[in-house]
């Protein structure tokens, strides 16, 4: 390790989420500091649902996020769902799949393609990148675009999702929509077998810590909705033991709140779900997987935009496979399903790009009374500093800007979303 | 074309869906690159540059740090345009302004509320001028090309003035009142397409209200339709709290005249 002193500021990571900034201190090869902050502005949603109707929250929490409105959607109204008792139609479950998988493919091939890409290709962004390698970049708006026209096609558009309510949704894709989606999706098999190529040429860095992955998990299916918190630690809890593993606390360098689980941190989002769930992926994913070198369980942080890409060839191909279903069954006009009750607790949860995501409402007579969310990245916020503590001892000999370019591609390798992040609450139930 | 304009992004309290949705229109519309010389897209690229023509603003001010920031967009900026509803009108973000602000801090930080610095939401219209507005939550991307047609033609941009019950009519939808629903639809500033009512959904006034909008003709309307006043309340605070408050204030402020 050198001996010199390094002090590093990034304000405002770019090719972000929102708003975060690395600080890094070193005297006399002393680690004296080592922060994510996270300076974005509180956005207290939870404290703005209450009061307000039921029916409304899955349309105020979409807004939290841009990238993930479907997956805020879904978790918003499988917790008020089962506040309320209402069990979704066997339709509904396969169209909301459906559109997570649009939202999946669409926020992973942003991150993948216009975000991480560019690092490891050597260009500044996405914009230069269009003229060195046009190829690369017209193929990612291609599959971009399907994504965004799937969500399209069966809730209104990806940000902010209209169609999907309580109990159901209230408008059906036709006929046509889903034939011409499942001939594209088939087309874009190419699409992403090529993206694998290129990710197989791209020089990830070397990394290793051994850390806690968790993710939502299901016997029978990768699972992205409801299910079961699953732990490579061992152990697996309800969703509505959710606090048991999340334990929020506030650090002052950051709006966004802190949690931690079995060990000092853990991490959700794609690497997480690959490492817990493996077997359960598509068979053309774990061969991506082979392709791209990821075993479970996977300890380099940086391979999580590797995680992505598997994830991409499996969302294509269930995508697929739900397509044929629901071609298969056909889909009918149906009212959402009426509650059972107007007042209750529940607890939604999804895997959502970035990890796992809750939503924990209390309705009172239709009225929201009190409302937690806890957010995948500020779930990972205490991982990606103990990965930065990590590494940045191992890298002291390099030149600070190489030094500050690591940084920054791992904090963008944990894709962070972070004006999601900044607005989790104490629970404190009314 | 000789000398692109610089354009620069930047993002106040927001989700970033608008920005997300400007990176969708160039899915449509590529040659908006061959237009304009992007310096600044945080969300998307590491080039920062601080010499621009035209600055998209993105989210509400909702701290008194956003102020200078903004101030300084605006001295640097020749045109400042407003991009979707959290900058156009407050937005979902101004929902808390009816809130106690001690109280909604404790509620979200408990005894750690003093760490993160917050105050009413307000449009940036309440901070700094703004030349133009693609209003929207999300804004559609086809407006946010017309708008950006329009500003490099060094024109104003035209908006419509209209309800949103013109597009849904054109549309050809069955009104949501037919179907047992409501809808804000009467007051609502057009410009989606009529997007929410099309699938299914009651418009939210998301891009504001007409000029002159009849809004206690409209809550009778609601109430015949078995709205108590809080769903009303509710159905009209979703993006219109500021708004809402402005006139109530004014309103009271008219009775003690």
């Amino acid at each position: 390790m050198a001996t010199g002193s390094v002090k590093i500021d990034v304000h405002h990571i770019t090719r972000v989420e929102g708003h975060g900034n690395i600080v890094v201190d070193v005297k006399n090869g002393q680690l004296k500091q080592c922060d994510l902050e996270i300076p974005e502005t509180p956005r207290f949603f939870e404290a703005m649902l209450r009061g307000r109707p039921y029916m409304e929250s899955s349309h105020i929490t979409s807004r939290i996020c841009g990238i993930c409105a479907i997956g805020h959607a879904t978790a918003s109204l499988r917790a008020t769902e089962k506040a309320l008792g209402v069990e979704p139609s066997a339709q509904t479950v396969l169209l909301r799949k459906l559109n997570f998988h649009g939202e999946m493919l669409d926020s992973h091939i942003l991150h993948a393609y216009m975000l991480v890409a560019p690092d490891l290709l050597g260009a500044p962004s996405v914009v230069p990148l269009a003229k060195a390698a046009p190829d690369v970049v017209l193929r990612a708006l291609r599959m971009k675009k399907l994504a965004g026209d799937l969500c399209a096609a069966i809730c209104g558009r990806h940000t902010h999702p209209i169609a999907m309510t309580v109990g159901g949704f209230t408008h059906f894709p036709s006929k046509a929509d889903l034939e011409a989606l499942r001939q594209r999706l088939i087309e874009a098999r190419a699409d992403v077998d090529a993206t694998v190529e290129l990710f197989q040429k791209l020089k990830i860095p070397a990394f290793e810590r051994d850390t806690e992955y968790i993710a939502l998990s299901k016997p029978d299916e990768y699972c992205f909705i409801d299910g079961v918190i699953k732990s490579t630690d061992g152990g697996s809890w309800p969703v509505e033991q959710y606090r048991q593993v999340t334990n929020e606390t506030c650090v002052k360098h950051s709006s966004a709140k802190r949690t931690r689980h079995q060990r000092e941190s853990y991490m959700v989002g794609a690497l997480a779900r690959v490492n817990v769930n493996f077997d359960l992926l598509h068979p053309k994913a774990k061969s991506a997987a082979g392709a791209l070198g990821l075993k479970p369980k996977c300890v380099n942080p940086y391979m999580n935009t590797v995680a992505q890409v598997i994830e991409i060839a499996h969302c294509v191909e269930d995508s697929i496979q739900l397509c044929d279903v629901l071609l298969s069954r056909g889909v009918t006009w149906e009212e959402p399903v009426a509650p059972a009750r107007l007042s209750g607790e529940g607890v939604g949860a999804c895997d959502v790009p970035r990890g796992t995501l809750f939503h924990n409402y209390v309705i009172q007579d239709g009225l929201v009374s009190g409302a937690n969310c806890i957010i995948p990245t500020g779930q990972n916020l205490n991982n990606i500093e103990a990965d930065m503590r990590a590494l940045v001892p191992a890298i002291l000999d390099r030149r600070p800007e190489e030094i500050t370019l690591s940084l920054e591609m791992l904090v963008r390798a944990y894709d962070p979303c972070i004006s999601c992040s900044t607005h989790m609450l104490d629970v404190k139930f009314v | 074309m000789a000398v692109r304009p610089k354009v620069a992004f930047f993002e106040f309290t927001s989700c970033e869906g608008c920005q997300l949705t400007v990176v969708d229109s160039l899915q449509t519309h590529p040659e908006l690159l061959e237009a304009v010389e992007i310096v600044r897209f945080r969300e998307a690229m590491s080039e920062k540059g601080d010499d621009y023509l035209i600055a998209f603003i993105e989210g509400s001010c909702t701290r008194p740090s956003d102020e200078p920031h903004l101030k300084a967009i605006r001295e640097r900026a020749g045109v400042v345009v407003a991009l979707g509803a959290c900058a156009h009108l407050g937005g979902v973000n101004a929902i808390r302004n009816r809130q106690e602000l001690s109280e909604l801090r404790r509620y979200v930080y408990g005894d750690k509320a003093e760490w993160y610095e917050t105050y009413p939401a307000r449009p940036i219209s309440a901070v700094i001028p703004v030349d133009a507005t693609i209003p929207g939550c999300p804004i559609d991307r086809e407006e946010f090309i017309r708008v950006v047609k329009a500003v490099l033609q060094g024109r104003a941009p035209q908006l419509p003035d209209y309800p949103v019950c013109v597009e849904c009519k054109l549309k050809e939808n069955v009104c949501l009142y037919l179907r047992g629903k409501t809808c804000l639809g009467p007051i609502a500033l057009a410009g989606c397409d009529a997007i929410c009512p099309t699938y299914g959904d009651s418009c939210e006034a998301c891009r504001g209200l007409i000029p002159n909008p009849n809004i206690e003709s409209l809550k009778n309307v609601l109430a015949e339709h078995g709205l108590s006043v809080e769903q009303t309340m509710a159905k009209m605070t979703m993006f219109l709290t500021y708004q809402t408050m402005e006139s109530e204030a004014a309103a009271h402020g008219n009775g003690k005249r």
